[in-house]
C-alpha cells in the first residue's frame, strides 16, 4: 500500500491497474519538478545568455565558463552537491527544490545557449536596417530582434523541456517521490519489478512523444518571420 | 581528513569512468550506425525495427532503461525461464550504449539524407550497388558531418555513466558518495569529484576534435 492505495496481486494485469493510480501519483511530482526545473531553467539561462554577451571580458569569459562547467559536470553530482553542501552554508530547502534547483542550474547551460543562437540568427542587415531608421539600440532589441529570435528560440526550449522531464527520475536519488521512486518502491515492497518499471517506461514514452508533436506542430505554427510583440 | 586523502579512492572510481565511457561509446556508435543506417532502408522490416528502437530508448528516461534492465529483466527472464539477471556492469554498459545508440541513430541518419542528391545519382549512372553506393560514396561524405554532434553524445555519454552508481558499479560517482558517508566531508569531496568529471570531460572533447580533424579528410573535395 503507498498513497493509501492498496495493489491486488492477484494477477498481473490486476496488479498493473491496481497501481497505475499509484504510479499517477508520481506521474504529478514527476511533472511539477520538470515544470519547476524548466522556469528555473529559462530564467537563469537568460542571465548567463546576457552575461555571456556582455561586453567586458570580465564578465563575459567568467559566465562562459561556469556554463561549460554546469554542461560538462554530471546532473547526479551537481545534485549530490546541492543536497549535501548547501544544508552546510545554512541553506535548507525541501528535497523536491534541491532537485529542481539542480535541474534548472543543469539546463540553464543549454538554454543560454539558445537564447545566444535566437538572437544571432537574426540577419545582420535587419541591425543595420534598424539603425538606419535611426532606432535605439533597447528599441531595435525589443522591437526586431526579440519578435524574430523567439520564433527560433521556442522550438528549442520545448526540446529542453521534454530532456529535463526524463532525467527527473535523477531526484530519486534525494527521497523525491516522482513516478520512478514509486515504482521502485512498489517493486521494492511485491519483489514484482517487471511490471511497475514497464508501466513507467510505457507513461515515459506516451509523454514525450505527445510533447514531441507539441514541439513539432509549435515549431511549424509559429510564423518564422518573428511573432508581433504588440 | 587532508584533500590528497581523498583523491586515490577517487581515482581509482575515475578510472572505471573511463572504461564505462570508452565501452559504452564504442558500443554506441555501432548501435548508431545500425540503426541510423537501418532507418533508412528500404526494407520495411529493417525500418520498423530501427525506428522502434530509436523511439522508445529516446523516449524513455535513461534511469527508466537501466533500473529496467538490471531489476525487471532478471524478473522477466525467471516468468520465460531464462536466467537474465545481469552484473551490473553488463547492465550499466549495455543501458548506456543503448541509450547514447538511439540519439546516435538520428545523428546518422541526418547525415546521410544530408548528402546531396546527385552524390545518389552520380552512384548510381556509374552503376554502382546499393551497398557501394552507402559505403563508397555516401558514409566518407556523412562522417565529417556527424563529427560535431558525436562529440556533445560523447560528452553527453560520460556524463550519463555516473548513473550506474546507483546500480552499485563503483565508478567516480560511487567513490564520492562512499567517502562522503565515511567522512561527512561532502563540499571537499563533491568539489573534487566536479573538476574530475570537468578534467575528464575536456580531454574528451580534446579526442573528439582531433578525430572530427581525421575524419574531416574524407570530406569532397578534400576541404
Amino acid at each position: 500500500m503507498l498513497f493509501g492505495i492498496a495493489w491486488d496481486t492477484s494477477s498481473g494485469w490486476a496488479f498493473a491497474i491496481s497501481i497505475l493510480p499509484i504510479l499517477l501519483r508520481g506521474l504529478v511530482v514527476t511533472i511539477q519538478a520538470t515544470v519547476v526545473g524548466f522556469f528555473i531553467a529559462l530564467v537563469v539561462g537568460l542571465v548567463w545568455a546576457a552575461l555571456k554577451a556582455a561586453p567586458l571580458r570580465i564578465v563575459s569569459w567568467p559566465a562562459a565558463i561556469v556554463t561549460e562547467f554546469l554542461r560538462d559536470t554530471p546532473l547526479l553530482i551537481q545534485l549530490f552537491f546541492l543536497y549535501y553542501v548547501l544544508p552546510e552554508y545554512g541553506i535548507v530547502l525541501p528535497a523536491f527544490m534541491t532537485g529542481a534547483l539542480a535541474l534548472g542550474l543543469q539546463y540553464s547551460a543549454y538554454t543560454s545557449e539558445v537564447y545566444r543562437a535566437g538572437i544571432e540568427a537574426v540577419p545582420r542587415g535587419q541591425h543595420e536596417a534598424a539603425r538606419a531608421l535611426n532606432l535605439k539600440g533597447m528599441r531595435t532589441f525589443t522591437h526586431i530582434v526579440l519578435p524574430q529570435a523567439v520564433p527560433r528560440i521556442i522550438p528549442a526550449m520545448g526540446n529542453y523541456l521534454v530532456s529535463i522531464m526524463k532525467d527527473v527520475p535523477l531526484l530519486s536519488v534525494v527521497t523525491v517521490l516522482e513516478m520512478l521512486n514509486v515504482a521502485r518502491i512498489i517493486g521494492d515492497r511485491t519483489f514484482n519489478y517487471l511490471i511497475p518499471l514497464s508501466m513507467v517506461g510505457g507513461i515515459y514514452l506516451i509523454m514525450t512523444l505527445i510533447a514531441s508533436a507539441g514541439v513539432r506542430f509549435l515549431d511549424m505554427r509559429l510564423p518564422k518571420r518573428g511573432i508581433p510583440l504588440k | 581528513m587532508d584533500w590528497t586523502a581523498y583523491l586515490n579512492p577517487l581515482m581509482q572510481g575515475a578510472w572505471v569512468t573511463i572504461q564505462l565511457t570508452f565501452y559504452s561509446t564504442i558500443l554506441g556508435a555501432i548501435l548508431s550506425f545500425a540503426a541510423g543506417i537501418g532507418k533508412t532502408s528500404t526494407n520495411l522490416a529493417v525500418r520498423s525495427l530501427a525506428v522502434t528502437y530509436i523511439e522508445v530508448f529516446r523516449g524513455t528516461s535513461l534511469l527508466v532503461q537501466l533500473f529496467w534492465l538490471y531489476f525487471a529483466l532478471p524478473v522477466a527472464g525467471q516468468a520465460l525461464g531464462i536466467d537474465l539477471r545481469l552484473p551490473p556492469v553488463v547492465a550499466g554498459v549495455l543501458a548506456l550504449s543503448l541509450n547514447i545508440g538511439a540519439y546516435g541513430a538520428e545523428v546518422v541518419r541526418g547525415a546521410i539524407e544530408a548528402v546531396s542528391r546527385d552524390q545518389y545519382e552520380a552512384a548510381k549512372a556509374l552503376n554502382f550497388t546499393p551497398r557501394k553506393t552507402l559505403w563508397r560514396i555516401a558514409l566518407p561524405q556523412a562522417i565529417p558531418e556527424m563529427m560535431p554532434s558525436f562529440g556533445n553524445l560523447a560528452i553527453q555519454n560520460l556524463k550519463d555513466t555516473a548513473l550506474v552508481s546507483l546500480i552499485s558499479l563503483s565508478d567516480l560517482a560511487f567513490r564520492a558518495e562512499q567517502l562522503r558517508n565515511f567522512t561527512q566531508d561532502s563540499t571537499t569531496i563533491y568539489t573534487m569529484a566536479l573538476f574530475m568529471y570537468f578534467g575528464l570531460a575536456l580531454v574528451l572533447t580534446a579526442m573528439m576534435k582531433m578525430l572530427e580533424f581525421y575524419v574531416g579528410r574524407w570530406r569532397a573535395g578534400g576541404r
